[in-house]
C-alpha cells in the first residue's frame, strides 16, 4: 500500500527519504555492474506481478511480493523497490514524489529483514523448509510493511490512529494471501531454478556461470 | 501496454527541458507537502492547474487519475474531522466534527491534488527515457540510473510474457476464486515470470558484453537548455519560493 502525497508530516517524509537513501546507497554499492540487468529485469517482473489482482472473498487484492523480492535480492531490494515505487508514482500516481522515500522504505525494509531472517531456512533446500520460509517471509513482509505505514501515520499525528488501524486491518487478508503465494512460489523456484534462490549449482552466483536456457 | 498516457504532445510543457521539469516538480512537491497555509496551497493548486491546462492533457484521463488519488483523501474525510481534538462544529450521533479536523482534511486535500496535478503536468508529459537521462545529469549514481532504465525498458516485454502465460491458463479453463488452487496457480505464474526475467537478464548482459559494455552507457541524444527553459526555471523558482514562504 502506498501513502499518497500531502498526507504525512515533513519530519516523517524526511526520515523516510533519509533511510531510503542509506538503503539504496548500500544496495547499489553491493551490486556489481553485472547484476544490474538481473536486478532491473526482476524489478520489471515484480512491477508486472503487482498488477495481478487475486480474489479474496467478494473483493480482490493486488500482489506486493516484497517477501520474495527480499529473499531473491537481499540489499538490492532497495534499489529495485525504489525503481518500482518511482514508476508507480510517475505512471499511475500511486504514492508520489515526496512520499517516495517513505513508500520505498516501508516495503524494502521488511524485504531486507525477511532476507536475513528466513534466507538461511530457505537455503536448507528441503521442500518443508522452503514452504515454511516462503510463508513466513511472505506474511511477515506484509505485516511489517503494514506496521511501518501505521507508524508513519501515527507519527504524523495521533488523530490518524483510526485510519492507521483501518490500514493495518486491510493488511491482514493480504498477509495470508501473500504468505500462501510466496510459499508456493518459492518451492516452485527451488524446483525449477534453484540458483535464483542461491541454491544448488555452485558458482552460479558471481561469475555469471548460469547460462541461458530454454527459448 | 501503454504506460505513458500523457507523454505525447507538442505543447510548451511537453517541449521543456526534462532536467528543468524534474527539478521544478521535486521542489514544488517539497514546498507544497511541507506547507500548512491556505494562502500558499490555493495558489499552488491554481499553478498546477494552469500547467496542466498548458499541457492540454486529456481531461477525462486526467480526472480518472485524480479520482484514484482522491479515494484515500475521501477515506481521510470520514475519519479526521472526528478524531482531531478542538472546537465542535457539528455532531453526527455521538461523533463531534471539529474545526481543526476539517481544516486538516482540507489542507491534505489541497496538498495531494496540487502535487499530483503538477506531477502529471510536468513529469507525465516527459517520456520515462528522458527522465532517466535527466537523472543522469542530476548526478544520480550510474548503476541506479541503469537499473531504472532497464526496468522500464523491459516492463512491456515482461508484460507480454505475462499475457501469454495468462492466455495459457485461460485455455486450460483457469478461473480465479478464493481457494488454495488459485493462489498456487498465481504463485507458479509469478515464479515463471521471475524465471523468464532472470534468464532474459542473463542474455541481456551477454549481449551487452558482446557490444563492448564496460559499465558506461553512452548517450547520443543530448539535452539543450534553451532560453525559454531558463526563463521557466526562474519563474517557477520565484513561484515555489513564494509558496514555501507563505
Amino acid at each position: 500500500m502506498h501513502i499518497s502525497e500531502g498526507v504525512l508530516s515533513a519530519p516523517v517524509l524526511a526520515a523516510g527519504a533519509a533511510l531510503t537513501t542509506v538503503g539504496v546507497a548500500v544496495g547499489v554499492r553491493r551490486m556489481v555492474s553485472e547484476q544490474v540487468p538481473k536486478v532491473a529485469v526482476l524489478a520489471s517482473a515484480f512491477f508486472v506481478a503487482s498488477l495481478i489482482h487475486v480474489p479474496v472473498g467478494p473483493s480482490s487484492v493486488h500482489l506486493v511480493l516484497n517477501g520474495v523480492t527480499g529473499l531473491l535480492l537481499g540489499w538490492a531490494a532497495f534499489p529495485a523497490i525504489l525503481v518500482g515505487a518511482s514508476l508507480h508514482a510517475l505512471l499511475f500516481q500511486f504514492g508520489g514524489l515526496t512520499s517516495l522515500g517513505v513508500n520505498t522504505f516501508t516495503m524494502a525494509c521488511p524485504a531486507l529483514i525477511c532476507h536475513y531472517a528466513f534466507g538461511p531456512l530457505l537455503r536448507r533446500g528441503t521442500r518443508r523448509a522452503m514452504q515454511a520460509a516462503g510463508f513466513a517471509a511472505g506474511a511477515a513482509a506484509i505485516a511489517l510493511s503494514g506496521l511501518l505505514i501505521c507508524l508513519c501515520l501515527v507519527l504524523t499525528g495521533e488523530s490518524f490512529a483510526e485510519v492507521a488501524g483501518l490500514t493495518l486491518a486491510a493488511h491482514l487478508p493480504v498477509m495470508v494471501v501473500e504468505g500462501l503465494l510466496t510459499a508456493s512460489c518459492v518451492t516452485f523456484l527451488g524446483r525449477v531454478k534453484p540458483e535464483l534462490l542461491g541454491l544448488g549449482r555452485r558458482g552460479a552466483e558471481g561469475s555469471g556461470g548460469a547460462g541461458p536456457e530454454g527459448d | 501496454m501503454h504506460l505513458e498516457e500523457f507523454a505525447e504532445g507538442t505543447t510548451f510543457v511537453h517541449a521543456a527541458d526534462p532536467r528543468v521539469k524534474l527539478v521544478v516538480a521535486v521542489a514544488f512537491a517539497i514546498a507544497v507537502a511541507t506547507s500548512h497555509s491556505y494562502p500558499a496551497l490555493v495558489p499552488a493548486l491554481g499553478l498546477a492547474a494552469v500547467l496542466a491546462a498548458m499541457a492540454r492533457l486529456n481531461p477525462r484521463r486526467l480526472l480518472a487519475r485524480l479520482a484514484v488519488v482522491n479515494v484515500f483523501v475521501v477515506l481521510l474525510w470520514f475519519f479526521l474531522p472526528f478524531t482531531f481534538p478542538g472546537s465542535t462544529v457539528f455532531q453526527v450521533g455521538p461523533l463531534a466534527a471539529t474545526a481543526e479536523g476539517i481544516e486538516a482534511s482540507a489542507l491534505i486535500t489541497l496538498r495531494t491534488n496540487a502535487i499530483v496535478l503538477l506531477t502529471i503536468a510536468l513529469l507525465g508529459t516527459t517520456s520515462i527515457f528522458n527522465l532517466v537521462h535527466a537523472l543522469r545529469h542530476l548526478r544520480v549514481p550510474d548503476k541506479l540510473v541503469h537499473t531504472f532504465f532497464f526496468c522500464y525498458r523491459y516492463i512491456a516485454v515482461i508484460h507480454e510474457e505475462y499475457t501469454r502465460l495468462r492466455h495459457a491458463m485461460r485455455v486450460r479453463c483457469f478461473r480465479p476464486r478464493t481457494n488454495l488452487h488459485t493462489y498456487r496457480s498465481y504463485a507458479y505464474l509469478v515464479g515463471m515470470l521471475l524465471i523468464k526475467s532472470y534468464e532474459r537478464s542473463v542474455r541481456i548482459y551477454q549481449a551487452m558484453l558482446c557490444r563492448g559494455f564496460r559499465g558506461e552507457y553512452p548517450t547520443f541524444h543530448h539535452f539543450h537548455l534553451h532560453r525559454r527553459d531558463v526563463v521557466s526555471l526562474a519563474t517557477m523558482a520565484v513561484l515555489i519560493g513564494a509558496i514555501a514562504w507563505l
